[in-house]
């Protein structure tokens, strides 16, 4: 399908196309030590090789605990940081390490809606300038056509036009967010990368945001990158699925072959951490509970990352680390990496590991 | 009241409430500024020195009409009148109101028209030092790296000269001269401006709309000039109100040292300087410029500390001492 959008350039996606490609990405951040002369003594393995492929139109949910890299994964997509290695594919042209003024096309195809309503509009500068911005930089619209159009996009937002002069200080932290929302929608993007977009809300006000984006979503064809650490707001958003863990994707599947077949050890352990609203079912069922944390992405442990606090480790897990491929008879969308995947029925909470995993463990007190 | 309010419902429109407003001027938000303005308002202090500032710049602007009514200029030598017989200067009298200096000057006439010079190199000197600490700071906080590192060595040495003898220095290699002075006390003071801007800048520059601004595809200078130094407004406006009065006292002193603005034009320094001869026998001499200095210094300071209270919500003392 061709089409020509509102500014006249030409549109070959299509629903279900590939919309974005990640091979291999890779984001390591020096750590450097020295007053003048500056070294560097060990890097921090934020994005250690992830393969991704969003599709035009839907919406891929992206969690995982807190610094296994998923932000620092949709920085890189949204053109904010320089990759190490690797590179991304968007809607068929190679946008890995541009210089900023090749990337500035992109950057109206690819926008971001952060996380914290507060941090992210500046407090100084009036609702109407903050989501006229866009249009500013990108010289689409000035004088009165931008204030007509930035007052159409607060009202698709639920925001009330007549608002226009206020300072963010004078909305609610969910009307805030629907700022955000309106500045990511200005330039109609292909792709809108949602970095935590409600987990600094109001359970009530989630479900306010996570509505109006599904809304924009039907109305403008978006796709999204939709990353919490909420599970149960991925569910209710996603239509696949990612679960990263110290950098790397672990799991990959269509929301339900997910939640219901989950074959990762950790993808198990995240959707046992779910809590249940009914307190006999919570009392029942099996928790796994996991030894020790997350070691530290200064120095990832060898193999596949999550050995050290697999119930299911053996030998292999610690020398290799496994592809991500679909395992038994599980579609070719469902991908996990893992040797020792997780079968229907299978109860891991009383699993045991066959290795030592205090030797791995990271000794106290050395990772602070 | 009720009457009417019942008259106006039978009359099916809404009753007026008393603070309604046009929906045009209801929408328009408060600017920072504003809040700022109306927490000084409640600051007595602040309000009281805010007052006497005005009434400074206007003695200055208006320095000619002022000594017209006073009858005497400022340099006009009365020796007759002026000085007594044995040539020492005539006390406050009905004339003179604060006197006369050692020429027969009088006093009052020359401390309005010192007041310009004050004013003058004050806020342009501040003006400058502010503008090149902004420009610096700005570049040093956002950049980073090797770039800050470059500009905070620079700061640093700025800051380690001393002052004095480097404005001595400095002065006697171009002539004294009001721009010169200007220029000297910029040069030794920007450098403070530009630690604290790239201070707040290297906060600044982590928050998240600094992230959202680049993920539009803005550019540096874009960032810098619109979402990083409209954040710098609230403390540069306190600490230009700090630094002008220290612009002021530097000034004094480098008149005072002879450095500054040549006589016989008046300034409240070389005033100090030339009643050292004869105030044992004419205190006022001394005293007045030297009272005017500490005033115009005091009310700087005094709006610098209300400014910061009031453009800083988190302060509490403006509450404290309502």
């Amino acid at each position: 399908m061709t089409a020509v959008d509102h500014a006249g350039r030409t549109v070959h996606t299509q629903q279900g196309e590939v919309l974005l490609r990640v091979d291999n990405a890779v984001k390591h951040f020096p750590i450097k030590q020295g007053i003048v002369f500056q070294k560097e003594v060990a890097r921090v393995h934020a994005v250690d090789g992830v393969d991704l492929e969003v599709r035009s139109g839907e919406t891929l949910g992206l969690v995982g605990e807190t610094g296994c890299g998923k932000s620092t994964l949709a920085r890189l997509v949204a053109g904010l940081y320089p990759m190490t290695s690797g590179s991304i594919e968007f809607d068929g042209q190679d946008i890995s390490n541009l210089s900023r003024k090749a990337m500035r096309p992109f950057r109206r195809d690819i926008q971001m809606i952060f996380q914290d309503p507060y941090g992210s509009l500046n407090p100084r500068r009036r609702v109407g300038s903050i989501i006229g911005d866009p249009f500013d930089i990108h010289n689409v619209a000035s004088g009165a056509d931008r204030k007509k159009r930035v007052q159409e996009l607060m009202e698709v937002v639920g925001l009330n036009p007549e608002h226009y002069n206020r300072f963010p200080a004078e909305f609610s932290g969910g009307q805030r967010q629907r700022i955000g929302v309106a500045r990511a929608l200005a330039l109609r993007p292909k792709l809108i990368i949602c970095d935590e977009p409600v987990s600094a809300l109001d359970v009530s006000i989630q479900a306010q945001v996570i509505n109006l984006l599904d809304d924009l979503q039907k109305e403008f064809g978006l796709t999204y990158i939709f990353i919490a650490h909420d599970l149960s707001v991925v569910r209710h958003v996603s239509d696949r699925v990612a679960v990263m863990y110290l950098g790397k994707i672990e799991e990959i599947a269509d929301v339900d072959d997910l939640y219901d077949k989950p074959r990762h050890p950790y993808t198990n352990a995240l959707l046992s951490a779910v809590p249940v609203p009914d307190p006999d079912r919570a009392d029942t069922r099996e928790r796994i509970i996991l030894r020790g944390d997350v070691p530290s992405p200064v120095n990832p442990p060898d193999g596949c990352p999550f050995h050290p606090r697999c119930p299911k480790a053996q030998t292999i897990c610690v020398d290799e680390m496994p592809p991500l491929v679909p395992a038994f008879d599980d579609p070719a969308s469902h991908r996990k990496a893992c040797h020792f995947p997780v079968a229907d029925g299978e109860d891991i909470s009383t699993s045991t590991p066959s290795i030592d995993q205090t030797s791995t463990e990271p000794k106290v007190g050395s990772t602070g | 009241m009720t009457i009417i309010a019942a008259d106006e419902l039978a009359e099916g429109r809404p009753p007026a409430s008393p603070d309604s407003q046009p929906p045009a001027q209801r929408i328009e938000g408060r600017t920072p500024l504003q809040l700022a303005w109306a927490r000084l308002r409640r600051d007595k202090v602040s309000i009281f020195c805010l007052f006497v500032i005005v009434l400074l710049v206007l003695s200055a602007v208006f320095a000619p009409v002022l000594t017209g009514w006073i009858g005497h200029g400022p340099n006009e030598q009365y020796r007759d009148i002026g000085l007594s017989p044995e040539g020492l200067p005539q006390a406050p009298n009905g004339t003179f109101w604060l006197g006369t200096d050692d020429l027969g000057r009088d006093i009052l006439s020359r401390i309005i028209y010192g007041t310009r010079v004050s004013l003058l190199v004050g806020v342009l000197a501040t003006a400058l030092a502010v503008l090149v600490g902004l420009a610096v700071g700005t570049t040093s906080g956002y950049y980073g790296g090797k770039v800050d590192t470059f500009l905070s060595r620079t700061m640093d040495v700025f800051l380690s000269f001393p002052f004095l003898l480097f404005a001595i220095s400095l002065v006697s290699v171009f002539q004294p001269s009001l721009k010169i002075s200007i220029f000297v006390i910029a040069f030794f003071t920007w450098s403070n401006v530009g630690r604290i801007v790239r201070g707040q800048v290297l906060s600044i520059r982590e928050k998240e709309y600094i992230e959202a601004a680049r993920s539009l595809g803005a550019g540096d200078f874009r960032i810098m000039t619109v979402d990083v130094i409209p954040n710098l407004v609230a403390p540069l406006i306190v600490y230009s109100t700090l630094l002008i009065p220290t612009a002021i006292v530097f000034e004094a002193t480098l008149s005072f040292l002879g450095l500054g603005v040549v006589p016989p034009t008046p300034t409240w320094g070389n005033m100090i300087s030339e009643s050292l001869s004869t105030y044992l026998q004419a205190p006022w001499f001394v005293f007045f410029p030297s009272l005017a200095l500490f005033i115009a210094t005091l009310a700087f300071n005094l709006l610098g500390d209300g400014l910061r209270d009031a453009l800083d919500p988190r302060a509490a003392r403006v509450l404290a001492r309502k």
